[in-house]
């Protein structure tokens, strides 16, 4: 399986996500944002960081840069796009995810393990995965999600919220929502459910001696489901 | 402007500096000389105060590649690889301004260890605030936390460890450290060094604008009512602009290209361009009608003394300009050719087609003054007599709840939570523990980390303050399964014009030297921040000591929580119950006299080697080391981060429970050992020769002793996570 890793200025978690990628048996490029293609891939992966700065707001130069345009038609064609943290950010800066990322509840970065449930099974990402809750990392400032009614009947509607926050036992609530996110959403698809964006780095939980191991359930299931 | 001794003494220079001046150029300077005599010969730059001094300090060892003097030291850790790490002050900018203070602090350092061609991989922090009651310490606390973890996280390089005091000897003056670790090739190091004439010098990064002017001069002056009226002199940082610089420079360090590379901290261009140049034994000349500016009409006094973050001053090789400057266009970067190196040993000026500065680079380097200034010994404090009388009307249980929440104990969680720890995936021990560990990428080795500074006992005592504190950065490496390598110290002091700071200055010095003389523990970088005082009032001294180990193999790490019910702990080191300048005694006797816990270096050396020892043969679950708040405290933690509770046994002997639990004797260490590893250890510590006492077993839920103490864990670490958040979030 191909995937590319695309570079923006200011990404941060790119050798990250090759690292994990190479792990689980992804061969794995690295694309520069100012390159006019992407190579055949089966799947694409916005990292995390603060690409451009997140100058003027997360993502949004990102989503005006050259690259994107690629990416774009990759999703648009069905090819499956996941973005992580700042890739998240900028896929909703896209348009290809709905709602916005606002600041932090508490206005503070956070960084800790966090469990999320895994709300739909019913595509590539998370099909057959063998847990229900996972434990996975946050590292960010602006993770808060938020969408307009009309936006969020429609993700309940075709199940398009894919993973929120709970506890270890998967209840949510505020108690256990760490930045405010409405629903307490951490990651959700778009309508045909080929493009992923999530807050919660699974690149940093793939192995005992990091933080954690349901990363490694992430990246495994994910192989296995584009076999 | 016609320069006049009123305008020399205005920029920070004494009357007979500026004579000095006078008589080196056998002329007056003119005003952008001047500037660039006032950056190099402030105590900041020039460290008159303290070379004399700083010269004692030990900075050779068999793992040392590169001591003081570089940009950074630099420590080989096997294979080809190699640590370059420093720690460096941003105190007097985060005073007036936390956020951008305390975010070009860890930008400036992160620069220091790029330039020489490795990439950070770790950062900490040391940082100090007045009286948590004092009215200015929630809001600096909040922005510094902010400008550190604005910056570091941006950059994408984990901060994983750190320390945060409260003390009212900071009320008017905070101390921000911080520190950086990167790794590099040992055979790809670069260096300040110029070499060759007629190469090209240039200047890549942000441009220069008006920001940071004197900021060095700043840093050499103490504080006083106008203070506020100094914030235009503090630099602001773009972390985004910094990152491409790192990827820039990295990029073109794969190449051959690079002779020399310097950043441009304090004093900007000044300081690098000097600094380059007489290190290398040559001249250079500068054309600053090149030099990229952020705002019109800058003078060449400004475009001097601007200290404008994210730059950088390089020496290429002939013939790579075009190679140089395609890497600096893909990353958006400013690029330009500023000027050469020379034969002249002077640094030449041009701006609008006039020289505009000409000065021998030997005046402004070693002619520079220094100053054997007056100092003033502390006498080691009368050992008190505590009645133990007053023991009686306190509660052991009380005690420990009020030691676990006292500010500088409380869990820092609320701190190190707004820090990214994890990102480059190889965190392996988070902030909270004894030291942060980092692996080495790719390699079954791992770095360890961490940062210690104990005013409270320099104060008492500098001389053995000294040396304790360099035994605590010691310890915490060990408590990890590190073997310590060496350290960066950071010496944050008041006004080294007063006998008694200077005094404390040299006296911790001398304790530092003696300290990591005998562990093999040298000094590789550091720097000296004077003049912390802010109206007559100076900081206690606080050096702070940033220490660096080896794990061989990273599986072999341990940590300090407690990991299995039944498993024995034992107490390693003497228990002398020593109580003068304990948390007990200043917060619960609210006794502050007497001397500090005294050193046993060879006992220090043979404890924690032997700790080394067990951890190597996986002789033990569990290490920490006993540091302020004494046993009871150290257990408390080791449960709290394990949620594990212990048994403690009764005592056999006549000891004085309230002496056992919270004296703060150094050199010791508690360890978890599973029962069928008791006797090989016991084995090895007699072997060694290291007193050792069994403190108790590990049990389910509860902290017990003897049917006086009986407390719940999940109690006690709401007690020990509660104070720092609910100061901060009310």
């Amino acid at each position: 399986m191909k995937s590319s890793v695309i570079i923006f200025p200011g990404s941060n978690c790119d050798r990250d996500m090759d690292v994990a990628l190479k792990k689980f048996g992804f061969k794995n490029q690295m694309i520069w944002h100012n390159d006019n293609s992407i190579p055949k891939s089966d799947l694409i992966v916005l990292p995390g960081g603060f690409s451009y700065g997140d100058y003027l707001r997360c993502g949004s130069i990102a989503s005006k840069s050259k690259i994107i345009k690629s990416v774009i038609d990759f999703a648009n064609s069905g090819g499956l796009v996941l973005g992580i943290c700042n890739g998240f950010q900028i896929l909703t800066e896209t348009g290809l995810l709905p709602g916005i990322l606002q600041q932090n509840k508490y206005l503070n970065f956070i960084c800790k393990n966090v469990f999320v449930k895994v709300k739909d099974k019913k595509n590539k990402f998370f099909k057959d995965i063998k847990k229900e809750i996972l434990e996975l990392h946050i590292a960010h400032n602006e993770g808060n999600y938020f969408c307009s009614n009309d936006e969020m009947k429609s993700l309940e509607d075709n199940n398009q919220i894919a993973v929120t926050y709970c506890n270890d036992h998967g209840d949510e609530g505020d108690e256990n929502n760490p930045n405010g996110a409405i629903k307490n959403i951490a990651g959700i698809f778009n309508s045909k459910k080929n493009v992923l964006g999530m807050m919660p780095h699974p690149e940093r939980m793939i192995d005992k001696y990091l933080s954690g191991e349901d990363g490694s359930l992430f990246f495994e299931n994910l192989l296995r489901n584009l076999n | 402007m016609e320069v006049t001794e009123k305008i020399a003494v205005e920029h920070g220079l004494k009357k007979d500096e500026y004579k000095k001046i006078c008589d080196l150029l056998k002329r007056v300077p003119n005003i952008t000389e001047l500037a660039i005599f006032s950056a190099m010969w402030n105590e900041h730059c020039s460290y008159k105060s303290s070379r004399k001094h700083l010269k004692k300090l030990h900075t050779q060892g068999k793992k040392v590649i590169q001591g003081p003097g570089e940009n950074a030291g630099v420590i080989d850790i096997g294979d080809e690889d190699a640590i370059v790490f420093k720690i460096e002050s941003h105190n007097h900018p985060s005073f007036i301004e936390p956020y951008q203070g305390a975010a070009t602090g860890v930008g400036g350092i992160m620069r220091d260890v790029f330039t020489m061609g490795a990439r950070p991989i770790a950062n900490l922090n040391s940082i100090h605030f007045g009286s948590p009651q004092h009215k200015k310490t929630k809001n600096l606390l909040r922005g510094v936390v902010k400008g550190i973890g604005g910056y570091g996280n941006c950059i994408g390089v984990p901060t994983v460890a750190g320390q945060t005091s409260f003390d009212e000897s900071y009320n008017g003056n905070i101390l921000v450290n911080a520190m950086t670790l990167g790794l590099v090739n040992k055979n790809k190091i670069f260096y300040s060094k110029a070499a060759g004439v007629d190469k090209p010098v240039i200047y890549v990064g942000s441009k220069t604008g008006r920001d940071g002017i004197h900021g060095a001069s700043m840093a050499s002056a103490i504080f006083d009512d106008k203070i506020e009226e100094k914030k235009p002199t503090v630099q602001v940082g773009d972390p985004f602009t910094e990152k491409l610089l790192l990827e820039a420079c990295l990029e073109l360090m794969e190449g051959n290209s690079i002779i020399a590379i310097q950043d441009m901290g304090a004093a900007g261009l000044t300081s690098s361009s000097v600094e380059m140049a007489s290190k290398g034994k040559l001249g250079i000349e500068l054309n600053l009608n090149k030099v990229p500016c952020r705002e019109e009409k800058m003078t060449p006094y400004e475009i001097m003394l601007s200290e404008s973050q994210e730059r950088m001053l390089i020496v290429l090789e002939n013939g790579k300009e075009d190679h140089a400057k395609k890497i600096f266009d893909k990353w958006n970067l400013d690029f330009a050719v500023i000027g050469k190196t020379t034969n002249t040993k002077k640094i030449d000026l041009l701006f609008d087609n006039k020289n505009v500065a000409s000065i021998p680079l030997e005046f402004l380097a070693e002619d520079a003054p220094v100053y054997d200034r007056k100092w003033k010994k502390t006498k080691l404090p009368q050992k008190l007599k505590f009645d133990k009388k007053q023991f009686k009307s306190l509660n052991l249980s009380d005690c420990l709840n009020k030691i676990l929440s006292s500010p500088n104990v409380a869990d820092k969680k609320w701190i190190w939570d707004q820090y990214d720890h994890t990102v480059m995936g190889d965190t392996i021990q988070k902030p909270g523990g004894d030291a942060g560990v980092v692996r080495v990428h790719g390699t079954s080795k791992a770095v360890a980390a961490s940062v210690d500074a104990s005013a409270t006992y320099c104060f008492s005592h500098p001389l053995t303050g000294g040396k304790q504190i360099v035994c605590e950065s010691w310890r915490n490496l060990i408590s990890v399964g590190a073997k310590p390598i060496a350290i960066t110290n950071c010496l944050n002091f008041g006004n080294p014009e007063k006998e008694k700071n200077m005094g404390e200055f040299v006296e911790c010095v001398e304790g530092i030297t003696e300290a990591s003389k005998y562990l093999d523990f040298p000094v590789v970088s550091g720097n000296v921040s004077f003049y912390n005082e802010t109206k007559d009032k100076g900081i206690k001294p606080t050096p702070a000591i940033g220490g660096v180990g080896l794990i061989k193999d990273y599986q072999k790490m341990i940590t300090m929580d407690f990991k299995k019910t039944g498993n024995i702990v034992y107490i390693i080191g003497k228990t002398e119950g020593h109580l003068d300048q304990s948390i007990f005694a200043r917060n619960i006797l609210l006794e502050k006299k007497g001397p500090p816990p005294s050193i046993n270096l060879f006992n220090e050396k043979n404890i924690g080697e032997t700790i080394l020892h067990l951890i190597d043969k996986n002789l033990i679950q569990t290490c920490h080391d006993v540091s302020i708040g004494g046993i009871l405290t150290a257990v408390s933690k080791m449960c709290i981060r394990g949620q594990k509770g212990i048994k403690i046994n009764p005592f056999k002997d006549l000891v004085n429970k309230y002496e056992y639990f919270f004296s703060e004797d150094q050199g010791r260490y508690i360890i978890e050992i599973e029962k069928t590893n008791i006797k090989k250890v016991n084995d090895l510590l007699k072997k060694n020769s290291v007193h050792f006492e069994e403190l108790g077993i590990i049990d389910d839920k509860n902290l017990s002793f003897n049917g006086e103490i009986n407390l719940p864990i999940e109690e006690l670490s709401k007690t020990h996570k509660y104070w720092l958040k609910n100061y901060m979030e009310n």
